[in-house]
């Protein structure tokens, strides 16, 4: 039942064009709370005091490369290398969990300091806003472990890059938002 | 791809219940849908007549007022999330592939895994009532009165979950239908030649991806702040509790075109075809849905005049909420303006779509008045305000999708209904309507808000109460014609055959009901009302034994289909996965050993589809 | 529609409207007596008239086409039109036209009643709401009272509106519109009273349980009345010669009463109730639910709960005798 679809796009893809769509307006939504709440804190910790940008550039930097490991992995899918599918494949994955560590690092490290998730207005909004981030990490990584399963077992045909371009699409979408993040939480004062 | 090949034998179904947990064909969830959705219509139906029993004298002690607080908010909550948002998409599942000249939606899995997580959620919902007790912070929820300070029972948890969880489905509808029609639409079916209702489905889709996600946060930081503390509508710790409005309204009010849209959709394909005239000003009516939809992002804040905003905020958004009436009577114009001159057949669709447009003037002219601020700070929150939404949801939403089910009930199971019977029960119906709730612009403008379980003697507000409550028994009445209808077309109902009101869209070219694969052939489409245009074949000599004369061929699905048709498999990893997602909603009262196996379920049904041997 | 239905509609709506017509509407938005209840009923009136006309017209136009073009036994298959611009042009246009007769006035009123007012007000009185009844405070005066507050004919009333707990809506329909009671913000309403009388008001959003039973009063009194009404209530609370009474000032001095009522005057300083210190000059008890009298006060005194299912005040446990000596106190308290 799949033949030439409408637009020409895969359907799948399409559909995850559209899911990002709605994501889109998922973070707006937490980045505007964030926004709106910055600098009405009641009591301390105050962000500028915990914040470690120096830290945070470290693994921001490092989910950026990430996204570049997706792309040599979509590549390698695409030409039917094996051996370099699984190598960047999971280099995309270990950098998404070296990024998942900083943020677990500079969470426990707001807990101690006191600043827990219902201290002020700021660790309210901080901790959802990237934990909801976070989640979508941790979802992109569990995906990408399924896949060089997948390539493991040598099922990831250049026929099948399709899976790999939209899991791709996903994975590149969560770190545009999280520049963005980056920038709103760190950055901008 | 191991799949099941539905050739000369296809049209048939397997039986059983099984078939239908595991089914995965858009008619058959279509019918799920339109079930479950019914059925919450009904109970939530029943709430509103506790309501007005409660209500027919003043200082009545029927109810007392926590049962009643939870009668209203699970009246208000069950209609828009459990049985306006499933109908309606019960018409989308059945309908949108068959006028595009697809097999299927784009997604069949995530198809059924939307109608698993609505129904969990609804049914999740309900058992608040048997657990501690229903939730009673009004269907909108304002906060900080939904906070655990001033709601401290766990009722408020159930409808912050609940809706979680039907959320979830919600989206991946959106996605689904957005895509489908994006992409399945058949040869030639560019997108100025679809179908309105397919067109309203396209625009309700964007709709919903847009406005459920500020929702989905807006439930997610009230899910914190009552479980985990969060500040987020804390005024003490410095934040706005105006803050859930926004996010509510900002998600509300699309949400009511999302319900409106779809209606009016119907009532653009069933007026051309009673009228026997194509819509007139096709375009525009198009263009004035999609322009409704994308005002409808921009007018929140008329839900919160009172809250103290300011001139310039409610200048501005009382501006935008009045421009809304223009495209709104443009669809009404050219709707009459369809009937003008052509032959109109008052069939039971065509008495609810005229009964849309003459009621629905009502409801957007009330809609006029409160979208003036300072006129609405004595009409907000008041009964006024409740009589313009049902009119516009009643009048509007029910009265559409009655008329689409009396439309395309002959499609969905090859039988006809009583037209006698389809007539009495509009009848009613609007008797019902009016009689219950055009009272109530007098009781609101007289003083009575919204909300009160009770109203003093000596505000006047007697006769009116009493009149709403005549009213709502009128309801109850018009649903008999209905079940005997129904009962009358199960036993000796007339075969419809495939167009039994001579349209002209897509899904009246094949059999009722339609086979398992819609088209035996994927049509080609060389003009907006195919059907009024059939094809000349211009090497066809004409003869005697032509269905039309002059060697038009009529554009009929050839039955059996001429090659084998591959379609989907059933699954039951959207129901694993659904139930998986049950349990972790479940854990969010019962604590993490509960979370922890629902989170694998969860993960079972996601390897289990993502692994399984078929597309979609 | 037929012409028996329509019949029947007319005289179900002239019943209606002569029902709203005649009658005491003391919650009425349709019956102002300010001048900011007067603005918005104009404006109320002025998008009635033009939404009748719309009415007419389209109902009329509906009506007429479905009866003129029915389908008959020799009716031919209709000419498809398509469409027509001037048509279409024509009914963008008119709407609009409709809407900016309608938007003008309405932003002019919306400048006037969300502004503050323009010349100082007479008297500022402080709303705050609580579940579920409402405290009145006159900083200027120094007068603290509950659920109805005493205002002179004629001059400008400033109100000043917050919330103690959850969102509530200050709404005394024939002064003015809603305003509503947000945590963590001031708002504020105006109006100028231009008739004697008593107003009902009602909380106008949800409050939670007992939402329905959150009423008010607003006492418009001529200049004399409302002075005498503040030198009364500036007074602390009268002393007690009546041996019932005293014996009742007894029982609630000596009972949990004080910790949450305040009597002026005597050791009760509770701040979570409504102040006491002349409960006895008021119309209503319990936030305008109940008329002000011996049997009523000993009902509410007797089971709070009952009257108004939720509220903060507990069954006190007094016996008979208790609450008949206490109504007798509080009925002094003038």
């Amino acid at each position: 039942m799949h033949g030439p679809t409408s637009t020409g796009i895969p359907t799948r893809k399409l559909g995850m064009w559209t899911f990002i769509g709605s994501e889109c307006m998922l973070f707006a939504t937490l980045i505007s709370t964030f926004l709106i709440y910055r600098g009405r804190n009641v009591v301390g910790p105050y962000p500028e005091e915990l914040l470690n940008i120096p830290f945070i550039t470290v693994t921001t930097f490092v989910l950026l490369m990430s996204s570049l490991m997706m792309v040599l992995a979509l590549a390698a899918v695409q030409r039917g290398q094996r051996r370099a599918s699984l190598l960047w494949l999971f280099m995309t994955a270990l950098f998404g969990l070296i990024f998942l560590t900083g943020q677990y690092i500079e969470f426990s490290h707001f807990v101690h300091e006191g600043l827990g998730l219902s201290r002020n207005l700021f660790s309210s909004t901080f901790f959802v806003l990237t934990g909801t981030h976070g989640a979508h990490v941790a979802g992109g990584v569990i995906w990408l472990g399924t896949l060089w399963i997948l390539a493991l077992r040598g099922r990831l045909s250049p026929e099948r890059a399709e899976t790999v371009e939209i899991a791709g699409l996903y994975w590149h979408f969560v770190d545009v938002v999280w520049i963005v993040l980056f920038t709103i939480i760190y950055l901008l004062r | 791809m191991s799949q099941t090949s539905s050739g000369h034998e296809g049209g048939t179904y397997a039986g059983g219940v099984w078939s239908w947990l595991t089914t995965v064909d858009h008619k058959r969830i279509a019918i799920l849908y339109f079930v479950a959705g019914f059925i919450f219509l009904l109970i939530a139906g029943m709430e509103g007549q506790m309501i007005r029993l409660q209500l027919a004298r003043p200082e009545n002690r029927l109810l007392d007022p926590e049962f009643y607080n939870q009668l209203f908010t699970m009246h208000g909550t069950t209609m828009v999330f459990f049985a306006g948002m499933p109908l309606i998409i019960a018409f989308f599942n059945f309908v949108v592939p068959l006028q595009i000249g697809a097999r299927d939606v784009a997604f069949p899995r995530l198809n059924a895994f939307s109608f698993w997580v609505f129904l969990f959620g609804g049914l999740f919902l309900y058992a608040s009532f048997f657990f501690g007790g229903a939730p009673d912070g009004g269907w909108f929820a304002y906060m900080p009165l939904t906070g655990s300070q001033y709601s401290p029972r766990t009722g408020m948890d159930f409808y912050v979950l609940s809706l979680l969880l039907a959320g979830i489905g919600t989206i991946a509808g959106g996605v689904n239908f957005l895509v489908t029609i994006l992409n399945l639409r058949a040869p030639g079916m560019s997108f100025m030649r679809m179908p309105l209702f397919t067109w309203m489905a396209f625009v309700v889709s964007a709709l919903i991806l847009l406005a459920f996600p500020p929702f989905t946060i807006g439930l997610v930081f009230m899910l914190f702040d009552r479980m985990f503390d969060t500040l987020f509508f804390n005024a003490a710790a410095g934040a706005d509790p105006l803050l859930w409005q926004h996010l509510f309204w900002v998600f509300g009010h699309p949400e009511v075109y999302i319900l409106i849209l779809p209606a009016f959709g119907v009532v653009s394909d069933v007026i051309p075809t009673f009228s026997k005239k194509p819509l007139f000003g096709y375009p525009v009516v198009v263009f004035s849905g999609i322009l409704i939809a994308f005002m409808g992002f921009g007018v929140w804040v008329h839900h919160m005049f009172s809250t103290g905003l300011g001139p310039i905020v409610n200048a501005v958004f009382g501006g935008a909420t009045m421009l809304i009436a223009i495209p709104t009577g443009i669809k009404i114009f050219n709707w009459i303006a369809t009937m003008w001159g052509g032959a109109i057949r008052f069939k039971a669709p065509m008495l609810f779509a005229i009964g849309l447009v003459g009621t629905f003037v009502i409801g957007g002219l009330s809609g006029v008045m409160h979208s003036s601020p300072p006129s609405d700070l004595q009409q907000t929150d008041t009964y006024f305000v409740v009589a313009h939404f049902h009119y516009v949801l009643i009048g509007g939403t029910v009265f559409g999708l009655f008329s689409g089910f009396y439309y395309w009930f002959p499609k969905v199971t090859g039988r006809m209904l009583s037209e006698r019977l389809g007539a009495a029960h509009f009848w009613l119906t609007f008797l019902a309507l009016n009689v219950t709730f055009f009272p109530m612009h007098f009781s609101g403008l007289l003083g009575m808000p919204r909300r009160t379980f009770t109203y003093a003697e000596g505000l006047g507000l007697e006769t009116f109460n009493l009149v709403s409550t005549i009213g709502a028994f009128i309801f109850t009445l018009a649903f008999v014609p209905l079940v005997l209808n129904l009962w009358r077309a199960w036993r000796r109902g007339e075969p419809a055959g495939p167009n039994p009101w001579d349209a002209a869209t897509l899904e009246w070219t094949m059999s009722s009901p339609p086979p398992h694969y819609n088209f035996a052939v994927i049509p080609e489409v060389e003009s907006r009302d195919s059907l009024w245009h059939p094809h000349v074949d211009p090497g066809h000599e004409p003869g005697a034994g032509d269905p039309e004369p002059g060697g038009v061929i009529p554009r009929l699905q050839p039955d059996p289909a001429p090659e084998p048709v591959h379609m989907p498999n059933p699954s039951f990893w959207p129901l694993i996965l659904a139930l998986g997602l049950l349990v972790v909603t479940m854990g969010g009262l019962l604590g993490l050993r509960v979370v922890i196996p629902g989170v694998l379920l969860t993960f079972v049904g996601l390897f289990g589809w993502a692994f399984e041997p078929t597309e979609g | 529609m037929n012409r028996r239905s329509l019949t029947l509609l007319g005289l179900g709506l002239a019943f209606l409207v002569t029902q709203a017509c005649g009658g005491e509407y003391p919650q009425s938005a349709l019956h102002p007596t300010s001048d900011f209840a007067e603005r918005l009923d104009g404006l109320f009136w002025l998008i009635f008239w033009w939404a009748v006309g719309v009415f007419v017209v389209v109902e009329g136009i509906l009506i007429y086409t479905i009866i003129r073009f029915r389908a008959r036994p020799d009716s031919e298959r209709p000419k498809p039109v398509h469409g027509h611009t001037i048509l279409e042009l024509g009914w963008t246009i008119a709407p609009a036209l409709i809407l900016v007769a309608i938007a003008i006035p309405t932003i002019q009123t919306i400048f006037v009643v969300d502004n503050p007012p323009a010349e100082e007000a007479d008297v500022t009185i402080e709303v705050i709401g609580r579940q579920w009844w409402w405290e009145f405070r006159y900083p200027d005066l120094g007068i603290v009272t509950a659920n109805e507050a005493h205002v002179p004919v004629g001059q400008t009333v400033d109100v000043r509106l917050r919330s103690a707990d959850v969102l509530h809506s200050f709404w005394v329909p024939r002064l003015g519109g809603k305003r509503d009671l947000v945590p963590g913000r001031e708002n504020f309403i105006w109006f100028r009273p231009d008739s004697i009388g008593v107003f009902w008001g009602q909380c106008a959003e949800y409050c939670g349980t007992s939402h329905a039973l959150m009423s008010l009063r607003f006492i418009v009194d001529s200049e004399s009345d409302f002075d005498a009404w503040v030198a009364n209530n500036q007074a602390p609370a009268v002393t007690q010669s009546d041996r019932l009474a005293s014996q009742g000032r007894n029982v609630f001095l000596n009972n949990a009463c004080i910790s949450c009522h305040t009597i002026r005057g005597t050791n009760a300083q509770g701040q979570l109730g409504p102040d006491l210190t002349h409960v006895g000059s008021r119309l209503t008890i319990a936030a305008g639910v109940l008329d002000n009298n011996a049997e009523n006060l000993a009902r509410w005194i007797s089971d709070p709960q009952d009257v108004k299912p939720g509220n903060l005040m507990p069954n006190m446990g007094l016996t008979e005798q208790q609450v008949e000596q206490l109504v007798a106190y509080l009925q002094t308290l003038r």
